[in-house]
């Protein structure tokens, strides 16, 4: 900047107190980051962090209520279950496999999606429209429906429930990315890189993939927590992560029959779920507002 | 518009290609099936008549188009569980399951339309905010758990509502409900964003400038377009009302194809998954088609860009 002329001193122009477009002046949502953190935190130290083993067994001690409960101790401070299990322990090795489930799932899907996303809105014509065709087929198909096939095929594991769920979830992420491609390369900035030069896979991966990189956050954001009830849901039916694996589903289904006199053995684990599940769709309905409003009906 | 009607029907018809063979070759590629069917003390003798008598000893194409062929007129075999053939057992449960999803279907329009219209129009009041609370937690909450917990308490210890069952109109509540209620979230949410940008346009303030009643401008003018998103994400809430239906069913143990997947789940009852996955398939297929074709009516700008 050049000195002022008139009295040689330099004026600045004020600093913006915070960024200005784009953040509205909301705050950054504590509460969901927190819970997440939490879960996080819990899921990575849970051998650490667990008061007991998720698998040891002790009939003697069954159906033991949580520590603030008649007959409770805090030797299990949320109880035990049907077979004695410590359900505090169980809760917190459950946060692994929902997180894990959650998290592989959305990257594998979102991975897959972006970049027939990208190829599609790239490319454009027959292309695209083959590319969209798939989407849309797989779009609109029940992810459970695949996930049983495989259950009574195959048999339920770990690996079965990410690839079922993922198999049918990319096609949201196509969608969502090639609509963003589209009005990418009406752009001046594409036809710049083209004319210095450059070739198909530099421009998408080095000018149309990062300029995607805002929705592909908030798609993230909000499709981990429906990809933990879809999996929990699985769990729950037996078409998920097989027992004694800690899962939040299936210890849901387990306490089952057991409402009545121990309540805590299925209301925990779904208030487990509900906490992370919330927790991520409010984070990523703060993110989408934030960074991209556009996409309001996600 | 005939073009694209075939167009779509022949995309429909691949979709269900493709699934049947994954559904084949998953059967096939993971075991021998007479595992399931015979008895453990069968000899070699047995297996092999009972291969040439299911025509397993064929080759593979042929089997494919034996069973394609079987299944297109409802035959899936014999259940390994209930020894009786498929086909009898979902001619009992389909009826049930689908009055169930017609009445969950009821209800979530019924509370979707009034409330995300209401809240685009009536924006940043507590009604709006209260429907925001209810989409939010319609997303979030497991719909099983919440099914768990209104079978405790209204069913069980309150006593209001049966828990399901067949008790007439009254077992239709509370599954109904649950059920419809996950739809609502999704449902109210795109209706909601639909109307805050349809109110915001030139025509509806045009129509206000003409002095059309207020009521008329929100539910004919606005509500009209607001409907377009909505109708573009059916097919999707329609598989989400699928996947949370085989849930709901088995917590209400509502006697419908849900529970019988449940069912074929626990005991590995291959041919009745099988029957399940097809019809639901095909349904989704036929929903989706249907909704693609109104989409087309409603918005011809559709047909014309295929």
């Amino acid at each position: 900047m050049a000195a002022d002329p008139a009295g040689g001193t330099l004026t600045l122009p004020e600093a913006p107190t915070r960024p200005a477009a784009g953040a509205r002046g909301r705050r950054l949502p504590l509460l969901p980051i927190g819970i997440i953190a939490t879960f996080i935190v819990v899921a990575a130290l849970a051998p650490l962090l667990s008061p007991a083993s998720p698998y040891e067994q002790s009939l003697r001690h069954r159906f033991t209520p949580p520590a603030w409960e008649d007959g409770g101790a805090w030797a299990h401070p949320l109880g035990t279950d049907r077979l004695g299990r410590d359900m505090l322990a169980r809760i917190m090795y459950g946060a692994r496999v929902s997180l894990a489930a959650g998290v592989l799932t959305v990257l594998l899907a979102s991975a897959f999606g972006a970049a027939v996303g990208l190829v599609a809105g790239y490319y454009g014509g027959r292309v695209d429209a083959v590319l969209m065709r798939m989407t849309d087929a797989t779009m609109s198909f029940p992810v459970i429906l695949l996930a049983l096939i495989l259950a009574v095929t195959v048999g339920p594991s770990f690996f079965n429930v990410v690839l079922a769920i993922a198999v049918i979830l990319w096609a949201r992420y196509a969608r969502v990315i090639r609509g963003e491609v589209l009005t990418l390369m009406e752009l001046d900035f594409i036809a710049q890189a083209r004319i210095a030069g450059a070739g198909a896979g530099r421009i998408i991966t080095r000018h149309l993939a990062p300029n995607t990189l805002n929705t592909l956050v908030v798609l993230v954001t909000l499709q981990i927590g429906y990809v933990i009830i879809v999996e929990a849901s699985l769990s729950f039916l037996g078409a998920g992560i097989p027992p004694p694996t800690p899962a939040w589903g299936s210890m849901i289904a387990e306490g089952r029959d057991f409402v009545t006199s121990a309540w805590w053995v299925s209301l925990l684990p779904g208030l487990a779920i509900l906490l992370v599940v919330l927790a991520f769709n409010l984070l990523g309905d703060w993110l989408r507002d934030t960074l991209d409003p556009k996409l309001r009906q996600l | 518009m005939i073009r694209f009607v075939c167009f779509r029907l022949l995309q429909s018809l691949i979709a269900l290609a493709i699934l049947s063979v994954v559904v084949f070759v998953l059967a096939r590629a993971t075991g021998d099936p007479l595992h399931m069917i015979l008895p453990m003390s069968a000899t070699e003798e047995d297996y092999a008549n009972a291969r040439q008598y299911l025509g397993l000893d064929r080759p593979y194409v042929e089997q494919y188009l034996t069973f394609v062929g079987r299944a297109a007129t409802g035959d899936f075999g014999n259940s390994i569980r209930a020894r009786r053939p498929v086909s009898e057992i979902l001619r009992e449960r389909l009826p049930n399951s689908l009055r169930l999803a017609l009445f969950a279907m009821t209800v979530s329009l019924a509370m979707a339309f009034p409330l995300g219209v209401l809240a685009a129009v009536k924006k940043g009041t507590g009604l709006d905010r209260a429907a925001q609370v209810i989409s939010v937690l319609g997303q979030s909450l497991p719909s099983f758990w919440v099914a768990i917990i209104l079978v405790e308490f209204v069913a069980g210890r309150w006593q209001w509502l049966p828990a399901g069952g067949n008790e007439g109109f009254t077992s239709y509540i509370l599954p109904g409900f649950t059920l419809g209620w996950f739809v609502v979230a999704g449902l109210m949410r795109l209706l909601r964003s639909g109307m805050l940008e349809v109110l915001d346009s030139e025509y509806v303030k045009l129509a206000r400038l003409k002095g059309v009643a207020e009521s008329r401008v929100v539910w004919m003018h606005a509500l009209k377009n607001a409907l377009i998103p909505v109708v573009t994400f059916a097919g999707i809430y329609f598989s989400i009302l699928v996947t949370t239906a085989i849930v709901v069913e088995t917590v209400f143990a509502w006697p419908g194809l849900g529970r019988l997947a449940y069912e074929g789940i626990s005991s590995r009852d291959f041919p009745v998954i099988q029957a399940v996955v097809l019809t639901t398939a095909a349904i989704v297929t036929v929903v989706n088609l249907a909704v693609d074709l109104l989409y087309a009516v409603i918005d011809p700008r559709i047909r014309y860009a295929r």
